[in-house]
């Protein structure tokens, strides 16, 4: 090989400078978001605490559903959404979900900004007032 | 093993269908689970052919009347004030000569003349802010109420350009500033977005009539206008009525008993 040892410094320059983000934070991954269910309303809900869909589904797929709920409501009228156990809930954001879930900044932003993801929510809807921690 | 050129294009066909279907297979098996869930129309909503209202400016004895009905609406759906020309107006008052220009006359009379008129969006029959909205955030329900999906507002303005009535505003800026107390139940709006009376279809859906229509003492009637047999049918057949700009063609649905 001509040059070995510039090609091989440059190799390893490289290396070195691609990988040090990775370095630099190594050990020190932020906490696991813990999205906390302890509101007045949800406690009041007693051992039956129950969304409007099962825990797995939320989990996976509230993004689709509040897209759905949007839709349906805002452009079809429909208002009234029958949940699991065909329970029914009327679809909105701010007099239902957040209803339950008063606590945006423990429960909403805990995985959104762990995740970095921003939806747009709350430019528009009203979030509901928290005390200051 | 060799194969020929038509095998080859068997196989690459076959190979293109897979890739492609596959994932398209996937998502429409994916979203019928979604859909599984249902949304209905609420029961005990408010409903009809063609909502439209009367206003009878003899129940309107002073601007006090009307700046009731600007409060509830303003109150109910977070409208801000602004104190510029960028000001947000779902309902307000205009003067005659305003509100109707073509019934505007030389030697009108005065009790016209020197009052003030509630306006608001008409929610047209044929309404030109639908017809130019690119994204469809403006459109026509079946109930005749021209509603706007502040969701899919891309502050292009067209409407406002298009709408005859100025019932639509722009939000320059961030409207939150400016609303003086925030109603929990309902959203404001964010910057870029523009906004007008819905006839308040969210109040409809709990079976409760439009905010301004409550506050009037009566003077503000909402109703179907396809059922004949409705109050605001009988009031527009006893009583004359004008309605704005009616030369336009766009078929107002907000009639005015003067």
């Amino acid at each position: 090989m001509y040059d070995a040892g510039k090609v091989l410094t440059g190799i390893v320059i490289f290396a070195v400078l691609v990988t040090f983000p990775f370095f630099l934070s190594a050990g020190k991954a932020g906490p696991k978001p813990d999205p906390k269910l302890d509101t007045p309303a949800i406690q009041a809900l007693g051992a039956e605490k129950q969304c409007v869909e099962s825990k797995a589904f939320m989990k996976a797929n509230h993004m689709q559903l509040l897209n759905d709920w949007r839709d349906n409501a805002v452009r079809e009228g429909h208002r009234q959404y029958v949940g699991l156990g065909g329970k029914k809930y009327d679809i909105s954001l701010q007099n239902t979900c957040m209803k339950c879930h008063s606590n945006k900044t423990k429960f909403c932003d805990e995985c959104h900004n762990y995740m970095a993801v921003k939806p747009y929510c709350w430019d528009c809807h009203v979030a509901p007032k928290e005390k200051k921690a | 093993m060799s194969i020929d050129r038509r095998q080859f294009l068997k196989l690459a066909g076959l190979s293109a269908a897979a890739a492609v279907g596959g994932p398209v297979a996937a998502n429409i098996l994916m979203r019928s689970q979604l859909q599984a869930a249902d949304e209905t129309p609420a029961p005990g909503a408010l409903t009809a052919r063609r909502w439209g209202m009367v206003v009878d400016m003899s129940k309107f004895t002073s601007e006090a009347d009307i700046q009731r009905c600007v409060a509830a609406c303003d109150k109910a759906h977070n409208v801000p004030h602004i104190p510029t020309k960028q000001d947000i107006k779902w309902i307000w008052e205009e003067k005659f000569g305003n509100a109707f220009p073509d019934h505007e006359q030389v030697y009108l009379a005065e009790s016209l003349e020197s009052r003030l008129f509630p306006v608001l969006c008409n929610h047209c029959d044929n309404p030109p802010c639908v017809r130019v909205c690119p994204t469809q955030a403006t459109y026509k329900r079946p109930d005749g109420i021209v509603m706007m999906d502040f969701h899919r507002c891309i502050g292009c303005r067209f409407c406002m350009a298009a709408c005859p009535y100025g019932s639509r505003s722009f939000n320059f800026g961030d409207p939150r500033p400016y609303v003086a107390q925030t109603n929990p139940e309902y959203p404001t709006r964010t910057k870029g977005v523009v906004e007008k009376c819905t006839f308040c279809v969210e109040r409809l859906a709990k079976g409760l009539r439009p905010a301004c229509v409550e506050a009037s003492n009566g003077a503000l009637i909402f109703g179907d206008l396809a059922d004949p047999n409705s109050e605001v049918r009988q009031l527009l057949k006893e009583r004359y009525s004008i309605q704005r700009k009616t030369a336009l063609g766009t078929h107002p649905s907000v009639y005015y008993l003067i």
